[in-house]
């Protein structure tokens, strides 16, 4: 019966309060962006989940291959000294 | 409790009515839009009437005659259109009265600030459905054009006063008029031209007398608690 | 002929690489790793996977009408407000669900229409009606109680956006059987009506929450290889039997009695026994021939036809206004709060 396709898929970030980032919590189906924004407003904040929503569409978003995944990911596993840790430091040294 | 009453009454209808469209809305978003807004509602709605006396005894046990709230909020939910032309009108009134009130001395002022907050997100989902529904397809046009004019007749009351409620009600009218006509034109719809009330001297919700369809909302709403008298639930 | 050998070898290639791929699938299952949406999965999974979250979605949306079917009669405002809020949790339930299907490029139109179709099923304990206030209270407490312990374990299924979903969704339905219970509570203890009027919806409700675990684990479909990929936790009897446990020390506070003489407790088992279930009228009910089938399934498909004029204005609004910058089509928006 109904001619009407789907409307676009949107992804909805979500600052659960003020100093953390958005981070995503789901994706949801408005006609633009001003209603995507208010329905994940009803969606994903009735119970005071968040102070700042953000809306994108789908589409939008550009995500890395699972394939890719050993080219993109593994080369950073082996430089430990990048990480603090990595550095011996005698006892006793302190602020540092 | 004149105040209390009109205006608790006003948003436990609405939400009653807005709650009907539970498991019916056009799509699932929008489920859970309009159950915000009739949860908003009745929140306004139960702290309002405890003003007056016993929010349930209130709500379930007083007869029809004695129902304060205008007859806009009482008119079935019709299709989605009606249910936005009777949101786009209420929720701009609302929001301007509740501004006011907030703003003022009276003894709503605490409860007006909390609750515009509400209201104006209420009117905003309002106005956006009317730009959508008004310049969307032709059928949507004429949808929102005949809602818009088949509640207009409804409006004249939201400007009558009510004791208790202290606000210059000429200039409610004129900021009411002022942002409903804007919203219609960017809608590319018509500001209907009619009268904005019935031509009947007896009055209308604000005096008691409503709509014949209120007599069977209530009778549906007050049944199962009129059929225990004392039960607690 | 080139054609021909140039197919047979990407054809051998991609066996190879298909071999790779589900050695690492079986080994990211079997390490309790999530799956995601653009790993490779088997094919089967994945309809597997789409199949139960549909179901499962389907379920969250229809099972709104049962319940709404008494938000204009609750007989008090505070229990009026509770109502409609987990009304409306369930259409945000569907709709999280609906989101987790989509990862996997089924859209929710094609759902829709399926379900509309009967060719995606629903669970059948909401083709039962809703006759009197009770049942609401029983629906929280026994559906919803069911729905809990089915649900809780999918928090650990092993693909990602249907584990996340249910983490929300468990965490946001903890207030939805307490409602319920709390609400049974005041009807039991209440005038002898009320009381009457609980014990008749428990005693309608009862053996269809128990099937609500499905079939016996020996004529159980699709079980096996569910509970081997990881999308389900434990078997279907386990499950149920953990349900009764719950119930019984729950019925007896209420002041209910459950309608099952044979429930007793099993000292070898350290379980609770229970009466035989009759499957056939679960399997009568699954057919269509519940009280309420067609009903629900031909509201479901009034309200998406009645709305379709609205879905189509909102579309058409946004194509027109698309090119205006910083409106309707602008890429992105964010809003602040001013509080």
């Amino acid at each position: 019966m109904s001619s009407s396709t789907d409307w676009p898929l949107w992804e909805v970030f979500v600052r659960s309060r003020r100093g953390l980032s958005h981070t995503h919590a789901g994706s949801l189906h408005a006609p633009d962006a001003e209603m995507a924004l208010r329905n994940a407003r009803d969606l994903y904040t009735r119970r005071s989940e968040g102070v700042s929503l953000w809306v994108v569409p789908s589409t939008a978003i550009t995500a890395s291959s699972p394939d890719e995944k050993d080219s993109f990911f593994e080369p950073a596993g082996d430089k430990p000294y990048r990480h603090p840790t990595f550095y011996e430091i005698p006892d006793g040294v302190k602020h540092l | 409790m004149t105040a209390a009453l009109a205006l608790g009454d006003d948003a436990l209808v609405l939400s009653h009515r807005l709650g009907e469209w539970a498991g019916h809305a056009p799509v699932l978003e929008e489920e859970v839009a309009l159950a915000n807004i009739a949860l908003d509602l009745l929140g306004q709605a139960r702290m309002l009437l405890s003003f007056v006396g016993d929010e349930d005894q209130l709500a379930y046990l007083r007869e029809e005659r004695a129902f304060r709230n205008v007859q806009l909020v009482e008119q079935p939910n019709g299709d989605f259109a009606h249910t936005i032309a009777r949101q786009l009108y209420f929720s701009v009134y609302q929001h301007l009265l509740y501004e006011k009130l907030a703003a003022g001395q009276g003894e709503f002022a605490d409860l007006a600030a909390k609750a515009v907050k509400e209201v104006a997100y209420h009117r905003d989902h309002a106005e956006q459905w009317v730009l959508r529904l008004g310049d969307g397809t032709a059928e949507s046009h004429e949808r929102m054009q005949r809602a818009l004019d088949a509640l207009w007749r409804f409006t004249g009351e939201l400007f009558e006063p009510v004791e208790g409620v202290d606000v210059d009600r000429h200039a409610l009218r004129d900021g009411w008029l002022a942002a409903v006509t804007s919203v219609v034109e960017r809608a590319t719809l018509t500001l209907p031209s009619g009268p904005q009330s019935g031509a009947w001297a007896a009055g209308a919700g604000r005096q008691g007398l409503h709509t014949e369809s209120f007599g069977r909302m209530l009778a549906e709403m007050q049944h199962l608690h009129r059929s225990h008298p004392g039960a607690s639930w | 002929m080139a054609a021909v050998t140039a197919d047979q070898k990407t054809q051998g290639t991609a066996d190879t690489a298909d071999a790779e791929h589900l050695a690492a699938f079986d080994a990211a299952v079997a390490a309790d790793d999530r799956i995601e949406p653009r790993d490779w999965m088997p094919e089967a999974y994945r309809a597997s996977l789409v199949r139960q979250m549909a179901q499962h979605a389907h379920s969250e949306i229809i099972g709104m009408q049962p319940e709404a079917n008494w938000i204009s009669r609750a007989p008090s405002l505070r229990r009026k407000a509770i109502l409609m809020a987990k009304v409306q949790d369930e259409a945000g339930h569907g709709l999280y669900l609906y989101s987790a299907a989509e990862t996997l490029g089924t859209s929710r139109e094609e759902l829709l229409d399926k379900l509309h179709a009967g060719r995606q099923r629903y669970s059948s304990i909401f083709n039962y009606p809703t006759l009197t206030w009770a049942d609401v209270g029983a629906i929280g407490w026994l559906v919803d109680g069911a729905a809990i312990t089915n649900q809780v374990p999918l928090c650990r299924c092993s693909y990602g956006p249907y584990a996340r979903a249910m983490i929300r969704i468990c965490k946001e339905e903890s207030f939805h059987q307490r409602q319920g219970y709390e609400l049974l509570l005041a009807l039991s203890r209440g005038t002898s009506a009320q009381h009457e009027m609980a014990q008749d919806a428990v005693n309608r409700w009862w053996w269809p929450s128990l099937m609500m675990f499905g079939p016996p684990d020996d004529s159980s479909a699709h079980s096996a290889q569910s509970m081997a990929w990881k999308i389900k936790r434990h078997s279907n009897d386990e499950l149920r039997r953990r349900f009764v446990d719950i119930c019984v020390p729950q019925a007896e506070a209420l002041g209910l009695t459950l309608p099952d003489p044979d429930i007793r407790w099993n000292e070898d088992l350290g379980q609770h026994d229970y009466g035989a279930i009759d499957w056939t009228e679960f399997q009568e009910v699954l057919k269509g021939n519940g009280p309420c089938n067609e009903q629900r399934l031909a509201q479901r498909r009034m309200a998406h036809e009645e709305g379709a004029w609205v879905r189509d204005a909102a579309a058409a609004y946004a194509d027109k206004h698309a090119a205006r910058p910083g409106t309707a089509g602008a890429a992105a928006q964010h809003v602040e709060a001013t509080a």
